[in-house]
């Protein structure tokens, strides 16, 4: 059997670690054996901290230089980035940010939107993904292994692929508004800015992302533990209430910090499936990239992201650690 | 079987007490209605991709039109279309080649190697796992303009490099669960018999995370070629578009069943490489295929 004893190792561990000392006192030079030098695995580490550092931790600080850096007017507005922290202005950071309570707060409404759509999507995507996850969990079973697989396929399948092909259902004179006309719903212009039709896209893209992690932790939950929640007298509801769901309440924190993180970067699914009337904060970020002085915008925009989603964030990287702390 | 009836309180059965483990008619309902339309678009998108005409909504007949028949507009045929699959394909490679073995080396000296310099690069490697692509997209396309402009070109260099930083987490966390559930004890006992650090991650390490590897070598694959926003963020000119960019650029101009057949033969291959890892992966890790399903689930 491959099988691990897990729980012989625990045992085992502080012996081989006086025979391990041992050792390194009888081969001073460790070249062979069980004794690693120190730069062993560091070197194991290095090339892809290496690439980390370069290319997602100096791409931060170019962002910084370039939102708080001027603008070069008479070369259309681009970027004239300051490296050098000391030399930062407030002041193109400052005019982008005035976008959205100054004047017209020409970025507020999108700003707003995403925060409402992103809300409604998770709530939808949570109560949905929970009763599935739970279904596939506890209550299906010679299906299970297909109901898996049905679950996970989402993933392997193109988003835009997806989000294009309920274009195409969404249609004026499509298949839904097909369905939809003899009970009396009329024409409806699903494609023309409406917000159901986004928040749908969002539950339809992240939805998944939700399932899993539910799934996986109800999957985990012993039998046993149910069974004494009924035997000391409470009902399948009280039971559901008291036992089943405190103990999913970890998967469920990251099943919606792990939807509410993409959804508030996206915007392909509003290009899809709204218009301009439902245009969210990636919105702002995309649409910047072909217009004069954009760059500074955009670096400005996705530091305003960034304080946005900073909370959940560490929010996950803190449960990350705690759950590698109790491996 | 447990002894739990036996112990049962003498209440009066009613309702779920009586039978709890009874059909759940309205959650099976639910799981049933969400499959069918989770899956439902991607089937008519499919089938669609055979339609002899040009509309998307309705049936005209079926043809291998848009995949190889027609002159201009078929998948065989387009030149804009095969130079994004091309490149699509591309850069799936690349990331592979190069995410996979950045991340299998971190996932193993982070595993084995304690200290704040390895906690901070840990953290920095979840980072880059949990921020929003646009934030990362956007970034490197202003590093890449400002900082480094001239040293690294948009296009396929910049949209290989952006995928990698992407993805590079992800064979870093299958990797590694995979060895938290190993231990330390085989390398161990193969070095007590005498083999060099080298080897016994050579000879022991390595078969044993082989199935871990090839899971990710499969998400990745498959990731890259679903990416749309890191990609989108780096491209260039028309040269450097990717399937994925044709389906969102075709999707507001001018919707043909073209884009369902690019479409398809994205969601084929993503299909065929998975199905292969999981394959090898099964084989690989026999008695324990739990833990391949959980580690695909796990992302």
């Amino acid at each position: 059997m491959p099988e691990i004893e897990t729980s012989a190792t625990h045992d085992e561990r502080p012996r081989r670690r006086l025979w391990r000392r041992r050792a390194s006192v009888d081969e001073p030079g460790g070249a062979s054996g069980a004794w690693y030098p120190r730069w062993y695995w560091p070197s194991f580490v290095a090339p892809g901290s290496l690439w980390l550092a370069l290319l997602f931790l100096l791409p931060f600080y170019v962002v910084f230089s370039v939102a708080f850096g001027t603008v070069d007017f008479e070369n259309f507005g681009a970027p004239v980035p300051y490296y050098a922290p000391w030399w930062w202005s407030f002041d193109t950071f400052n005019e982008t940010l005035s976008k959205f309570y100054e004047g017209t707060a020409i970025y507020r409404p999108p700003l707003f939107r995403t925060f409402a759509y992103v809300f409604s999507a998770t709530v939808i995507c949570l109560v949905v993904g929970y009763t599935v996850a739970y279904f596939a969990a506890r209550s299906a079973t010679k299906y299970k292994g297909l109901i898996l697989i049905l679950l996970i396929s989402p993933l392997w399948i193109s988003y835009l692929m997806r989000i294009y092909a309920w274009q195409g259902l969404l249609d004026t004179d499509g298949p839904i508004n097909l369905l939809l006309r003899p009970l009396g719903f009329g024409e409806t212009n699903w494609l023309e800015g409406m917000h159901v039709t986004v928040i749908l896209g969002l539950v339809y893209g992240y939805i998944p992302f939700m399932i899993l992690p539910i799934y996986a932790s109800l999957d985990r939950i012993q039998e046993s533990l149910l069974e004494a929640g009924r035997d000391l007298g409470a009902s399948g509801r009280q039971t559901f209430w008291r036992v089943t769901l405190p103990l999913s309440r970890p998967a469920i924190l990251a099943g919606i910090v792990i939807v509410t993180l993409p959804m508030f970067g996206d915007y392909y699914t509003n290009d899809l499936l709204g218009s301009t009337k439902t245009s969210m904060f990636g919105n702002l970020i995309s649409t910047q990239r072909e217009q004069q002085g954009g760059s500074t915008r955009m670096a400005s925009l996705v530091l305003i992201l960034a304080v946005i989603v900073l909370v959940p964030m560490l929010y996950y990287l803190r449960e990350t650690k705690r759950a590698a702390e109790q491996a | 079987m447990s002894t739990a009836i036996e112990h049962a309180p003498a209440t009066p059965a009613r309702g779920y007490f009586r039978n709890p483990w009874r059909k759940p008619r309205i959650l099976q309902g639910v799981t049933i209605g969400y499959l069918l339309w989770s899956l439902l678009p991607v089937v008519i998108a499919v089938i669609f991709s055979f339609n002899g005409g040009r509309s998307r909504i309705s049936w005209q007949g079926f043809s291998l039109r848009w995949w190889t028949q027609d002159p201009t507009d078929s998948l065989l045929r387009d030149e804009a279309m095969r130079s994004a699959m091309a490149q699509t394909y591309k850069l799936a490679i690349i990331t592979v080649l190069v995410a996979v073995p950045l991340g299998t080396l971190f996932a193993i000296g982070i595993d084995r190697w304690h200290g704040r310099p390895a906690r901070s690069a840990n953290f920095t490697m979840l980072l880059s796992f949990v921020v929003p692509e646009i934030i990362l997209g956007v970034s490197l396309y202003i590093l890449f303009t400002n900082l480094l402009q001239g040293l690294v070109p948009l296009g396929t260099p910049a949209q290989a490099i952006g995928l990698i930083s992407f993805q590079l987490s992800y064979p870093v966390i299958i990797v590694r669960a995979r060895l938290l559930s190993i231990g330390p004890e085989y390398e161990e006992a193969a070095m007590d018999l005498g083999a060099t650090p080298s080897q016994a991650i050579r000879r022991i390490l390595l078969p044993l995370i082989a199935p871990a590897i090839l899971a990710s070598v499969a998400l990745v694959f498959a990731d890259v070629v679903d990416d749309f926003v890191t990609v989108a963020a780096l491209s260039a000119e028309a040269s450097s578009e990717t399937l994925a960019q044709k389906i969102y650029s075709a999707s507001r101009a001018s919707p043909t069943p073209e884009v369902n057949a690019a479409a398809t033969m994205m969601l084929i291959t993503t299909l065929l490489v998975v199905a292969g890892g999981l394959l090898f992966y099964r084989r690989f890790s026999r008695g324990q295929s739990d833990i391949a399903t959980t580690d695909f689930m796990q992302l």
